[in-house]
């Protein structure tokens, strides 16, 4: 699903440059349940960004869904975001002047479906997430947890290939981290691909595989104990 | 440009506008505004025209009032200070002889006693040739203006205007017919009429022979009014008479003092002239307002912009191209000038029916092509200013924009 060989990525700051991912190798099949794990620097939220096409990598491969992704320019990378994609982001990211049901159904309205359709499509996901009742709310009556499965309602809405999610729990408490985290490995076991990022070690023992990343490189790169266990 | 038609694509923007509303109101108000001063100052210039025109609608434009007074110069052995008095005699040489006149008209006036039956008045009764309906119209109520055969017959009638009418008769009576005691000579009334508004309410006209009999004026009259044709210039002409009358009655060519004149064309002319002045200035005002209206615009749009830099990174990270959110910013802009054009015009022309109503001027009006055009303009403007704040949003990458806290 996600093919990466080699992948570097470096930041211009002034006249030098800060080598940001340097050389990384990974492979992430269909289904799988990916965890990226480090410090604040370490490269993951840039190798997130690389994969999530909202960045362009400098050298090496990357495929995605076995297409080469290469001269992207943003449009072709907008629809393909929206073809294979979808995000879940730590601040969630709602349009706060849109309804729960409006923000779940927005990717729907760029893939060109119609209203009436996307509304009800939307409101299927709701449902999935435990929202229906919450549809016509806006984000600031909803609780933090309440707004990342609305977050995550909109990353699945599209029927997307991968769910790339950046410290989706960074920004809840214990509990409501346990049910999105629930909520994601449901996802998982209906055979979508997720992949992760955090710096938590509870969230990251939920996943089916941890990669550690360090000063740009990939130190580990495990199986956990839940993967086993199924 | 089929996405102009899809329902989506104004729902989206509906959506966006909606729930913004202060944003909404506060981008739009200048553009209204400046719709609405031009609908407005044009509607008002065009009634103070109306008002103006009205007013001197009775009138003949292109005339002057002319009358004798004393000479400033010595001539010809003549003294200063000598009384110059115009003659019927002046007229016929005037007619025959000043190119471009059209009518010259003599003129007679004094105070009188005029008295109906118990009711009595002191009013200025003039002498006057049929000629004077022709340069200063006469709206008749009742019966008919002084004829020919009252001035070839020395008749002892009379045409009074409304204001007297109303002073001297019960509401509802029939004047025509009746007799008015003038200076204890009694005239039949021939006719009413409604006084202009550049003319005193209480006149009385009598035939101009009847009035060098009863007043014992000979060949003299007071003042005359010189029409030009239209083709003529009423200076040119003013300027000829003067030339004229000085020849005749032997006075230096350079004394402006021997004869008093108004000359209403050259009034006109300044007060028309203001007039375009003041359409000019409408319309210079009104396109600036209307222009840094659009401005405005296309300024909020890009503070908003900036303010939604996140949002649209939201939008661009689920999907949206460039393309898509240029064509969203550029139809709000569009969408919003076609809101304000529309409430300001609306708005301007409301004011106008106000000023209407009201009875401050007289029909206010703008031209609808000249609101389809200013509109036009707005819209055209505001759809080019809202290509800025669009390019400034897809200009910022989506991973930026979402890193914007």
């Amino acid at each position: 699903m996600i093919k990466i060989e080699k992948l570097h990525k470096s930041y211009p700051i002034g006249k030098d440059s800060l080598h940001v991912l340097k050389g990384i190798d990974l492979h992430i099949k269909e289904g799988e349940f990916v965890s990226i794990m480090g410090s604040s620097g370490s490269g993951k939220s840039t190798l997130l960004n690389i994969v999530g096409l909202l960045d362009l990598h400098d050298e090496g491969t990357y495929y995605l869904n076995g297409q080469l992704i290469k001269d992207m320019n943003e449009k072709k990378a907008a629809l393909l975001r929206n073809k294979f994609l979808g995000f879940v982001f730590q601040s969630f990211n709602l349009i706060s002047y849109k309804t729960a049901l409006e923000n779940v159904a927005l990717p729907l309205y760029y893939k060109g479906m119609s209203r009436k359709e996307r509304l009800e499509v939307a409101l299927d996901y709701l449902e999935k997430v435990g929202l229906k009742d919450w549809a016509n709310h806006l984000p600031n009556e909803l609780s933090g947890g309440q707004k990342q499965r609305v977050a995550i309602a909109r990353a699945l809405v599209t029927k997307p290939k991968v769910v790339l999610a950046d410290e989706p729990t960074g920004a809840l408490d214990s509990t409501t981290t346990d049910s999105v985290m629930d909520l994601l490995k449901d996802i998982n076991d209906e055979g979508m691909t997720v992949f992760v990022i955090t710096h938590e070690e509870e969230v990251a023992d939920q996943t089916k595989r941890i990669v550690r990343l360090k000063d740009g490189l990939i130190i580990s790169d495990e199986l956990t104990k839940a993967s086993k266990a199924v | 440009m089929r996405f102009l038609f899809e329902k989506d694509t104004w729902q989206e923007i509906y959506g966006s506008i909606r729930k913004n509303k202060t944003r909404t109101a506060i981008t739009i108000f200048g553009a209204f505004w400046g719709i609405l001063l031009l609908v407005g100052l044009l509607g008002a210039a065009k009634g103070i025209e109306n008002s103006f025109n009205s007013m001197f609608g009775d009138f003949a434009t292109n005339s002057v009032f002319m009358s004798g007074s004393r000479t400033s110069m010595p001539f010809k052995g003549f003294q200063e200070g000598r009384q110059i008095n115009l003659t019927t005699r002046d007229v016929d040489k005037i007619r025959t002889e000043i190119k471009g006149i059209q009518f010259v008209v003599p003129r007679n006036a004094t105070g009188g006693q005029v008295t109906h039956d118990f009711k009595t008045g002191n009013f200025t009764v003039f002498g006057d040739f049929p000629l004077l309906d022709k340069v200063q119209k006469k709206k008749l109520i009742d019966g008919r203006f002084i004829n020919q055969k009252d001035i070839d017959e020395n008749r002892k009638i009379c045409v009074i205007s409304d204001g007297i009418y109303k002073e001297l008769y019960d509401k509802g009576e029939e004047a025509v017919g009746t007799y008015l005691k003038i200076s204890n000579i009694s005239y039949q009334v021939v006719g009413v009429y409604k006084s202009g508004r550049f003319e005193g309410k209480n006149n009385i006209h009598i035939p101009f022979s009847t009035f060098r009999v009863v007043y014992n004026q000979g060949d003299k009259f007071m003042w005359m009014v010189v029409t030009g044709k239209k083709e003529f210039d009423i200076v040119q002409v003013e300027a000829d008479v003067k030339l004229l009358l000085k020849n005749i009655h032997k006075i230096h060519p350079d004394d402006n003092r021997a004869f008093r004149g108004f000359n209403l064309g050259k009034e006109i002319a300044k007060v028309t002239g203001f007039l375009t002045g003041m359409q000019f200035l409408t319309w210079f005002v009104g396109i600036a307002t209307l222009i840094a209206g659009v401005f405005a615009i296309g300024n909020i749009l890009l503070i908003t912009v900036k303010e939604r830099t996140k949002e649209i990174g939201i939008r661009r990270a689920l999907g949206a191209t460039p393309n898509k959110v240029r064509q969203q910013i550029v139809l709000e802009s569009l969408f919003l000038t076609l809101l304000a054009g529309s409430l300001g015009i609306i708005a301007g022309g409301l004011i106008l029916m106000l000023i209407d109503s009201q009875d401050l001027l007289t029909n206010p009006t703008v031209n609808i092509p000249i609101v389809l055009i200013a509109y036009s303009v707005l819209v055209i403007l505001g759809t080019l200013i809202g290509f800025i704040p669009a390019y400034m949003a897809t200009i910022v990458k989506p991973i930026d924009a979402l890193r914007e806290e």
